[in-house]
């Protein structure tokens, strides 16, 4: 390997729904595997975990569940992060449980991944948990969906087959409008069209998964339209060498900023112009989306924490009321006279529940507008007015200035992902 | 010529540490940083440093020593805390053994790693800490794979695996009750080759025990250990001179040692491209059971 290959390697976040009957865990292990990220430490270990269990095949879903009580129940409870390279890309994977009660890990999963992988088991088609998973990848607004028929080696590798259920998918994916979605029939099991082309399906042309994932293309999956950076933190060295440097830093939300930009301070209103971005010692010409950075103004006006640094000419929508959709994660149902602390970027606020629209039933899309009891795994349209305006998009043009989480008071939990509409 | 930050997969990491770094400072009150010497929290302090730039770090350091540690990890420790004017503040486990609040093990395979958590938990409440950022990474041991970014302790430092917070998009939730305080994971996304592969781009100043060095070892259950004096060797056991590494660094009762060659970064990020064993398979405190890690965790382990 070119020792500065690595300089040029890109970052792909994913997620991977799926039950275990769909061979979600033999597809990770497979990835894992044929690209060389399992160790043989760690095969050592499961293979003789598996041997323990009287298991003849070495389970490779061992490599994922990681607590006790997960391997004890042999079941996946939370979502567990893997890692795996290639000389290209390297990759997240945020491997969620596909069943029902588990809606909040998915939507946990999916808040930062660039693409989901959703399984559908090719003996079965397109099931009630397909329609939940994608539903769910649609409501995130993740930007790339791949749907991988599996176990294609007992269908006889049938094209019919396939055929059948990419039509019911494409059809699916039309109804969502999603944005980007690719079909791959794939064996798992035996490396059908994983890691190798697969040489019992030549009927099929397009690419394999790793393929895809270490190609498709992610650059434009960001905002880079709208100029957004929420303040985190003001840097005031209190150093005689530094004595009036002040300096805001953050992680740039979305859009793109340089030295010259004219801006607007909100809430205050206040307008200046960016005199320097930091970059450690650096000094930026121009910033883009996901960089942490510290912006400083020509002007000494007042910002800070919560406040946002945005474009004079490209301002959020201020407000304290508006709608939007919700996972509720508590065990405790929603109580709508209860306030609670709603946080968004780097701000934070009380809030209180206006009304509870609909709830929206993932496995048949149905809308039910009756049903006013927020449950845990629920999703639901609210409208909730806040203690104080905040700045933000539309969820589906900004994943980041459109997402909020609730908090109770007492408790502290996190207790409901929020995307705004 | 423009000056940009480059794109890849490392600044991309990068940033969100950062990130993570800055919400602690704005969500806390009393945060240190957990400084073992080791790679990982040597990597954390580069990133501490970048994140508040030209301003000094608003976090002091806490070094849990064991009193078993190589001199060589001290060393470094003092001169890089004199160099970036940080506060270093050592909890001592022979402190707590001597307290009487640690127990000792004896025997052979007798180790401190144990004992850090009584120390660990000790000084946090001592200085009041409300976070403690660590070095830990989702791909070191599969219970830390479920680990979060900002991970909840309650009032007896103990970690509830099947009770923890959603974590979505960067939406951090630090909030807690009085005695209660979290362990924060900047580079939970981090792997060994992205740790190694950084290292190299920021050319970050390593201790040398990291790179080949001759030493005195000695070979048990195929893992070779640092024979220093404190160490109880059994009967079949010889002490030979070896060329070797550090992969990881902990104490030293518990670091495996990696035969090597390495003698530039650049020979190690090959070194680790290469390598068919995890970086903690040499760890004796990982092999106690399946689950040793986890239980260590709840009670409350880095």
């Amino acid at each position: 390997m070119d020792s500065k290959a690595y300089l040029d390697m890109s970052l792909l976040r994913f997620t991977t729904a799926g039950s275990v009957d769909d061979g979600k865990s033999t597809l990770i292990g497979r990835l894992l595997y044929d690209s060389k990220s399992i160790f043989e430490d760690q095969l050592d270990a499961i293979a003789e975990t598996s041997k323990k269990k009287g298991d003849e095949e070495v389970d490779l879903a061992l490599l994922t569940d990681g607590l006790r009580a997960e391997r004890e129940q042999g079941i996946t409870i939370d979502v567990a992060y893997r890692y795996f390279a290639t000389p290209k890309r390297k990759f997240i994977i945020a491997d969620t449980p596909g069943h029902i009660q588990y809606t909040r890990n998915m939507v946990t999963g999916a808040s930062t991944a660039n693409l989901a992988i959703i399984l559908i088991d090719a003996r079965n088609g397109v099931l009630e948990q397909t329609l939940r998973h994608t539903y769910i990848a649609n409501l995130l607004c993740i930007p790339h969906v791949v749907f991988c028929i599996n176990k294609m080696d007992l269908v006889n590798y049938s094209e019919e087959s396939y055929n059948k259920i990419k039509n019911e998918l494409q059809k699916l994916a039309e109804k969502l409008k999603l944005r980007d979605s690719h079909f791959i029939p794939i064996s798992a099991k035996l490396g059908d069209n994983v890691v190798d082309a697969s040489k019992n399906m030549s009927w099929y042309t397009g690419t394999t998964l790793l393929n895809l994932l270490e190609t498709i293309k992610i650059s434009d999956d960001r905002n880079t339209v709208d100029p957004r950076f929420p303040v985190q933190y003001v840097i005031r060295p209190q150093q005689d060498r530094y004595h009036d440097y002040r300096g805001f830093a953050g992680r740039v939300a979305s859009g793109m900023f340089k030295p010259g930009d004219k801006i607007k301070a909100l809430p205050t209103g206040n307008t200046s112009v960016i005199k320097a971005i930091d970059f450690h010692d650096k000094q930026i010409d121009e910033v883009l989306p996901a960089q942490s950075v510290t912006i400083r103004l020509a002007d000494e006006i007042d910002i800070s924490r919560g406040d946002m640094i945005v474009n004079e000419a490209n301002v959020p929508t201020v407000g304290n009321a508006f709608d939007m959709d919700i996972c509720w994660f508590s065990e405790q149902p929603l109580v709508s006279s209860k306030k609670y602390i709603i946080r968004h970027t780097t701000n934070d606020a009380k809030c209180m529940i206006k009304a509870i629209n609909h709830k929206t039933n993932i496995n048949t899309y149905e809308k039910d507008m009756d049903d006013k009891q927020v449950k845990m795994n629920d999703i639901a349209n609210i409208s909730v007015m806040t203690s104080k305006p905040l700045f933000f998009d539309p969820y589906k043009k900004n994943r980041i200035t459109g997402s909020v989480i609730l908090i109770e008071e007492g408790t502290n939990n996190t207790v409901a992902a929020g995307m705004i509409c | 010529m423009s000056q940009t930050i480059e794109r890849n997969h490392l600044r991309e990491l990068e940033s969100e540490a950062i990130y993570v770094m800055r919400e602690v400072a704005s969500q806390f009150e009393r945060p240190v940083i957990l400084f073992s010497g080791g790679k990982d929290s040597i990597v954390l302090v580069h990133l501490a440093v970048k994140a508040f730039w030209p301003a000094k770090i608003p976090f002091r350091l806490l070094h849990i020593d064991t009193g078993h540690n190589f001199e060589e990890t001290i060393q470094f420790r003092n001169d890089m805390v004199a160099k970036i004017g940080a506060e270093l503040i050592v909890g001592s486990v022979q402190k707590s053994i001597d307290e009487g609040t640690a127990v000792e093990e004896t025997g052979i395979g007798a180790s401190r790693n144990k004992l850090q958590t009584v120390t660990l938990l000790e000084s946090l409440e001592a200085l009041k800490t409300d976070a403690a950022i660590g070095g830990g990474r989702r791909d070191e041991e599969k219970a830390r794979a479920k680990e979060r970014f900002f991970s909840h302790r309650d009032a007896f430092g103990q970690w509830d695996p099947k009770n923890q917070r959603p974590e979505l998009w960067n939406l951090f939730n630090g909030m807690k009750n009085m005695g209660e305080h979290f362990r924060v994971f900047p580079i939970s996304n981090w792997t060994e080759m992205d740790v190694w592969q950084y290292i190299l781009m920021e050319n970050i100043e390593m201790p040398s025990l990291y790179y080949t060095h001759k030493r005195k070892v000695f070979n048990r259950d195929g893992v070779w250990l640092a024979a220093e004096s404190f160490m109880q060797l059994k009967d079949d056991e010889q002490i030979v001179e070896m060329d070797v590494r550090c992969r990881t660094i902990g104490d030293v009762s518990c670091t495996g040692l990696t035969l090597s060659k390495a003698t530039t970064l650049e020979d190690i990020v090959q070194e680790v491209a290469a390598a068919r064993e995890t970086e903690r398979g040499g760890r004796a405190d990982d092999k106690r059971s399946e689950a040793a890690m986890e239980d260590r965790k709840k009670e409350g382990y880095f």
